[in-house]
């Protein structure tokens, strides 16, 4: 037998994995024996870090010398909703240091919730020569200076993506650093800037970019300037609107009308900030095109949202906001057979009226469950749902993999039998075999957990809030749920006994997350001192932990594994407990 | 047009319920869709950090980071909300009626709109209106109080000149409507 894995000469075997693309796939491969590791280890191209902590960058450096394109991610999930304090971390620098040395080759940085400064965007637009793909989703700590460093460097640059950054804007000008040589663009997100670019450099930039298929413009640009735009990228197939509204003289219009039409590849729409619903049939050309369509910016009503989307026959994927109403979706669940994936976000977050702005309820969510066969992945705030209603929804769509429900108000129960929705969510996972990403709400006890715990066998990645009453809720998801990756928790009776009696099943997933739990700070030192390959971060802004009482509950705790050990970029309001933390001694 | 309503001391006598000195927000016995909520851990003092941004209305308690939206999409809302005006609240009395309501101008579109809100609010009829002669055949009459102080009838002027004047309303009784006409 080991002379079999010997027949093959290193350049097959190199050229056989070079078909195989997926991670997983790849560490196996890496496991079937010594020869093979060493061979893939050089011919990997591709890194996905999941947790930038989880491994320094030497060590990546070290096991996959070829590397061409690399995917970080940093903060937790909750910093997206103010949950983790500035500064906490995530800094990409230590990465492209490290990697502008070992990896001049480097075509393609994708990083998510990081941080990444001008100096770094100027040090990869000098250190990597080919490079192509710029990713910087919900990321910050730069500015527009940074991005002038990318435009005027950068020669083989084919996508600039910065979605939902935060950038320091301080002017439009970085987008005419792009020289008049610069013709590779494919794609262009820039929907998260505050001000103008100007607006002739992006005419000129995209007329003499042939391959241009995305454009995401910002709010800034005006809808009477799209169709000049447009009708120099006749081959688009994605475009971000700017602000949605004008005064429609009628050339305008024929004229913005016609050059959507005249772009017959056009299958993604976004954008549509304050909208002007007199200007819509503009696109109304598209609509049977469009398999993508993101109107969560646009603030009309559900009547015109209806005529526009009922349009779309072929579509896939909808973002929109609440004013779709339920009669809205009754429509979407008539004319969008394909629809895969759903998001209905608020209009009136923090309920400032006494009643509800629109009407959108559960029933909205269980008429497009019932006409849209395909639709797997859903996010869906609203205010009030019943155990009926999501028993219906879990038994119409067996093949629904991400379900993330909001109602608003916390610990809401069945707006019918005023019960907790234990059974609602418990149809969920045990009709959807394939559910990989699950957000509960609503009044929920031990029970809903015990649930998830028993039948949730591919879940992934869970978020509870405001749940359950005691440790026995969180013991059934640690030890069930095999193929848990990610679990974060806020505003819940969790504490030390389902924590440490689970240790181990922490290092089987990438992290943990805990906030206003009731988890102690001797518990989270107990849980540093006996886990070496877990970083144990308490997160507290209230000062030392020392300085309190063991017993006295931690504010958050980032619990992650790691083969990198404590990182040390940690500010004053997080503690890692390691191995010399030992319980008793302060 | 004028009445001397200032000499009348209206403050003084109006009736209202609750304590003297507070205002009554919102009509009586409605119980209000979201109690105030705490973060559910007693030993957790205060988790709000100050770096930490929420841009709650201030009648709401403080629950940071819910409902779970990203801080662009408020941003939109916020801008949207400031451009459109603001909700424009104003007292409506009605002589005799022991209690004040209040009610957003805004929602209106015109006067017919208003007069029969503050018909079903205050279970009365308004009467006809005409521009001659006023309202005609009611025991009240709808009147406001302008920016100059003064009391108008209401529906004499254009409705967008009288929401931008209009302070309060009263549903005046008839008899003491006879001094406002119509006709400056």
């Amino acid at each position: 037998m080991r002379r079999m894995a010997y027949s093959f000469p290193e350049e097959v075997l190199e050229h056989v994995f070079s078909f195989i693309q997926s991670d997983n796939d790849r560490n196996s491969i890496s496991l079937v024996c010594k020869s093979w590791y060493e061979v893939e280890r050089w011919c990997r191209r591709k890194i996905f870090v999941g947790n930038c902590y989880s491994v320094c960058p030497s060590m990546v450096i070290k096991r996959f010398p070829e590397v061409r394109s690399i995917e970080l991610k940093g903060k937790p999930h909750f910093a997206d909703f103010n949950l983790v304090p500035e500064g906490w971390g995530g800094y990409v620098y230590p990465w492209i240091t490290a990697m502008a040395s070992s990896y001049p080759w480097l075509q393609e940085i994708r990083l998510k919730r990081m941080v990444i400064t001008d100096d770094c965007l100027e040090l990869i637009a000098k250190s990597f020569k080919n490079f192509n793909v710029l990713v910087l989703s919900s990321c910050e700590g730069f500015s527009t200076d940074g991005l002038v460093a990318i435009a005027a460097n950068c020669r083989n640059l084919r996508e600039l993506d910065l979605r939902e950054s935060e950038v320091e804007d301080f002017n439009g000008h970085w987008l005419s650093h792009f020289p008049d040589t610069y013709t590779s663009l494919v794609s262009l997100n820039i929907s998260c800037l505050g001000s103008e670019v100007s607006f002739s450099a992006l005419e000129r930039l995209v007329g003499r970019c042939p391959n241009l298929r995305t454009l995401r413009l910002n709010r800034a640009v005006p809808l009477d300037r799209i169709a000049n735009l447009l009708s120099r990228v006749p081959q688009l197939v994605e475009l971000g609107t700017g602000a949605y509204s004008s005064e429609m003289r009628p050339e305008v219009f024929s004229n913005l009308a016609g050059a959507v039409t005249h772009c017959k590849q056009l299958s993604s729409l976004s954008g549509f900030w304050d909208v002007n619903p007199a200007c819509l049939p503009a696109v109304y050309p598209t609509c049977t095109r469009l398999t993508s369509l993101n109107l969560s910016y646009a603030t009309i009503q559900s009547p015109e949202l209806t005529k526009l989307v009922s349009q779309c026959h072929n579509l896939q994927c909808l973002w929109v906001l609440d004013y779709i109403e339920d009669s809205g979706l009754e429509a979407i669940a008539a004319s969008c057979k394909d629809l895969r994936e759903l998001r209905v976000f608020p209009s009136d977050p923090f309920g400032v009226e006494v009643e509800p702005n629109v009407s959108l309820t559960e029933q909205g969510l269980v008429s497009v469950s019932e006409g849209c066969s395909k639709l797997q992945s859903v996010l869906y705030f609203c205010r009030q749902m019943s155990n009926a209603a999501l028993i219906t929804i879990a038994r119409n769509r067996p093949n629904m993999t991400r379900f993330r429900l909001c109602i608003i108000e916390p610990r809401t129960p069945d707006y019918l039998t005023l019960q907790p929705l234990d059974m609602g969510f418990g149809a969920i996972v045990e009709h959807c075999k394939d559910l990989q990403r699950l957000s509960l709400s609503g009044l929920l006890t031990d029970r809903v957990f015990e649930y998830i715990g028993t039948y949730a066998n591919k879940l992934e990645m869970l978020s509870v809030a405001f749940a359950g009453d005691s440790d026995l809720g969180l013991h059934h998801i640690l030890s069930g749920c095999e193929n848990l990756r990610k679990l974060e928790i806020r505003d819940c009776p969790f504490g030390d006994k389902a924590l440490l009696a689970n240790a181990a099943k922490l290092e089987t997933m990438r992290s943990l997350w805990m906030s206003s739990c009731s988890v102690s700070y001797g518990a989270c030192k107990l849980l540093g001192q006996k886990m070496p390959r877990l970083n144990v971060e308490v997160i507290d802004e209230r000062g030392p932990p020392d300085s309190r009482p063991e017993s006295c509950h931690v504010e958050k705790l980032y619990i992650y594994r790691t083969v990198a050990g404590a990182r040390l970029d940690m500010p004053d309001f997080v503690w890692t407990m390691d191995e010399d933390s030992a319980v008793g001694l302060s | 047009m004028m009445m001397l309503e200032k000499d009348l001391n209206l403050d003084a006598t109006e009736l209202r319920l609750g304590l003297p000195g507070t205002q009554d927000e919102d009509q009586p016995a409605v119980t209000k869709k979201r109690p105030l909520l705490h973060t559910n851990q007693t030993s957790n003092a205060n988790n709000i950090s100050s770096h930490q941004e929420e841009i709650d209305p201030p009648s709401k308690a403080q629950l940071v980071g819910w409902p779970p939206i990203r801080s662009y999409r408020k941003n939109s809302f916020q801008t949207k909300k400031s451009e459109a005006e603001a909700a424009l609240y104003v007292k409506v009395s009605m002589d005799g009626a022991p209690y004040l309501r209040k009610i957003d101008l805004k929602v209106y579109k015109g006067y017919p709109e208003l007069l029969k809100a503050m018909e079903e609010m205050f279970k009365f009829k308004v009467g006809e209106y005409c521009e001659r002669e006023g309202y005609n055949g009611s025991d009240y009459v709808p009147t406001y109080e302008d920016k100059d102080g003064d009391w108008m009838l209401v529906g004499d002027v254009p409705w967008d000149m009288f929401t931008t004047s209009c302070k309060r309303l009263r549903l005046m009784k008839g008899s003491e409507a006879k001094g406002l006409g119509c006709g400056m």
